[in-house]
């Protein structure tokens, strides 16, 4: 930590109330925030009777492992995993390469009504998405001028992904810091304006598109009504959404052991990338 | 907000094109280049933004019958306002906002304030308190479904250790959209405070020295120095609330199923919008309640903008 001073002078501190500070909160945070997630992963391995006994216990007294592969076969995570992945990578593709496209554009080749198109654009982020859900269900069902249905196929969420006018935005801000005499000098050596792209612009941008990538899987595995409208079909659902819709009929500690189930590739990814994602989070929230 | 921060580039280059043989030719080229990259997001906007912005007002004024959709002036909106549920809707999803401000809003600022003051486990905290907001939500309101059950849920039993009674939770009507907050704000306030701590860590330290010396207690220095100097963020970060759980949904829609088992005690106007298109098929209805939504979140979004804007500058 930076050693800055802040709300409480530390020299003024007595240790031992520090230190007992510390530990209330540490253990307060355990509690509050890993409680329940230790709740669901014990939940999912009680047998049915326990499960539903009352009172409740708070550690499974016989275990029974095979609550997890019976959830695993009942809801067909492995055919949601599947789905989810496919579609947060596909949707991750479809906005790194329009994204980037549309942000390199308005921000370097600065076409006629560029401006405008990206005003339009960020008008969008004023419009609360849950108002268009309605009106873009009805979209997908019948895609103008084209008459396509696509619902239960994976375009129903790669493409209305794309419009996302605040990966546009962050990525024209970064893009904007890119110097123009670069851009100058690689165009003097007789770069187009898609090499120039790929071998100058893009390699300076990588923290950028980093955050713009995380927020485009961690979106596609979080979202849960428009997966569920765009596609009706269980067995096409993300996980998120799938969970939900086979849930009917299976008993508790099934269902919360498809939970637990569910909840570790997140865990993962976020163990995994939590400096990047924080930093993401506040770099961000403060100029959306 | 950023419409005007966007328009401040270097020189327009059509301008520089006039005059020379075939410079006309060049800035066509160089513009139909600028537009092929843009075309894709462009089709991805008007197909699945502009095109349903548009028709999100053009419905709130049809209904279709048969296949055939006709102008019904303002009677889908008639026939919204008339539903018995419309104004509990209302009045719920005012509930929910005020609690999930009252919670959501407060909690994470004070939770920031004590981070910011420990010298240790600070990572480790982070980590805790943005672990919810990664897990998928329907996993997290599973869980809380679990612990809720009146018949083997953990909480009652926490409650009857405490030798106070029996709550019901989600059963109960009085209750059930307090159950909602609460897991709602457990899912979400990982991001709030995280951007609360950045903030903080913003603040100089020397301010703090000062006031001591000016013989600020602890409260006033809170007071007088902490608030003061993230007012902005403060006031941000409000606005995006208020418009972020004005458009409940996944909660009550997981927890309680909308809220038809408890008189419809958690019923939101965002699912009210679902059950009229996605129960009754009235599209018309469904984008009338929706465009009277969008125009009490507008006023709170002119609000950001202005906050926004104030930051940016």
């Amino acid at each position: 930590m930076s050693g800055t001073r802040t709300l409480i002078n530390p020299a003024q501190q007595s240790r031992t109330l520090y230190r007992a500070a510390l530990v209330l909160i540490v253990v307060a945070f355990t509690l509050v925030f890993l409680g329940p997630l230790y709740l669901l992963v014990t939940d999912g391995l009680k047998g049915t009777t326990e499960a539903i006994q009352t009172p409740p216990t708070f550690y499974p007294h016989h275990a029974q492992f095979s609550n997890y592969s019976q959830a695993w076969d009942r809801l067909s995570i492995s055919q949601l995993l599947l789905n989810t992945l496919w579609y947060a990578f596909g949707a991750l593709a479809f906005q790194l390469v329009f994204d980037i496209g549309a942000a390199y554009s308005l921000s370097k080749l600065r076409p006629v009504l560029g401006n405008a198109i990206l005003g339009m654009m960020l008008a969008t982020l004023m419009i609360p998405a849950m108002v268009l859900v309605v009106p873009q269900y009805l979209t997908v069902l019948d895609i103008p001028l084209l008459h396509l249905n696509l619902l239960n196929s994976p375009w129903a969420i790669w493409l209305p992904s794309v419009a996302n006018a605040f990966n546009i935005y962050l990525l024209k801000r970064f893009f904007d810091s890119v110097p123009q005499e670069l851009l100058d000098s690689a165009a003097m050596d007789g770069a187009g304006a898609l090499r120039t792209l790929v071998s100058i612009v893009l390699p300076m941008s990588r923290p950028i598109i980093g955050v713009v990538s995380i927020f485009a899987l961690v979106n596609v595995w979080k979202d849960f009504l428009w997966p569920l409208l765009a596609e009706p079909d269980p067995t096409k659902q993300t996980l998120n959404a799938g969970i939900y819709s086979l849930s009917l009929g299976v008993p508790q500690n099934i269902l919360i052991a498809a939970a637990a189930i569910s909840a570790v590739p997140t865990v993962l990814f976020f163990l995994f990338f939590q400096r990047n994602i924080m930093s993401g989070l506040t770099a961000g929230s403060l100029k959306g | 907000m950023a419409v005007l921060t966007a328009s401040s580039g270097t020189d327009s280059s059509p301008a520089r094109a006039t005059g020379r043989p075939g410079a006309l030719r060049r800035s066509v080229q160089r513009n139909l280049a600028a537009h092929g990259f843009l075309i894709g997001a462009v089709l991805c906007f008007a197909c699945f933004s502009w095109y349903p912005m548009v028709r999100e007002v053009i419905m709130s004024f049809q209904k279709a019958r048969a296949g055939r959709t006709t102008w019904v002036g303002l009677h889908n909106l008639n026939q919204v306002a008339n539903d018995p549920s419309f104004w509990q809707a209302w009045r719920n999803t005012a509930e929910f906002t005020g609690m999930a401000l009252v919670l959501g809003f407060g909690l994470p600022f004070v939770l920031a304030v004590v981070m910011n003051e420990l010298r240790h486990a600070r990572g480790y905290l982070r980590i805790l308190v943005y672990l919810p907001v990664m897990l998928p939500p329907v996993t997290s309101l599973l869980l809380f479904k679990d612990l809720y059950n009146p018949d083997y849920g953990l909480l009652d039993r926490l409650l009857h250790l405490l030798h106070l009674p029996a709550s019901g939770w989600l059963q109960s009507p009085n209750v059930a959209m307090l159950a909602v907050v609460v897991a709602s704000t457990w899912m979400n306030m990982g991001s709030a405070t995280l951007i609360y701590l950045a903030a903080l860590q913003n603040i100089p330290g020397e301010l703090y020295e000062a006031a001591e010396l000016d013989g600020a207690g602890l409260l006033s220095r809170i007071w007088h120095v902490t608030i003061p100097q993230t007012r902005l963020i403060l006031s941000l970060m409000l606005m995006l609330q208020i418009v972020a759980t004005m458009q409940v949904f996944v909660e009550p829609f997981v927890l309680t199923n909308g809220g038809q088992g408890v008189n419809g005690s958690t019923t939101t106007v965002v699912y009210l919008i679902y059950q009229y298109a996605f129960n009754f098929s009235n599209y018309g209805a469904a984008c009338a309640l929706g465009l009277l939504l969008l125009l009490v979140l507008a006023g709170f979004s002119v609000l950001y903008v202005r906050l926004n804007r104030r930051a940016e500058a």
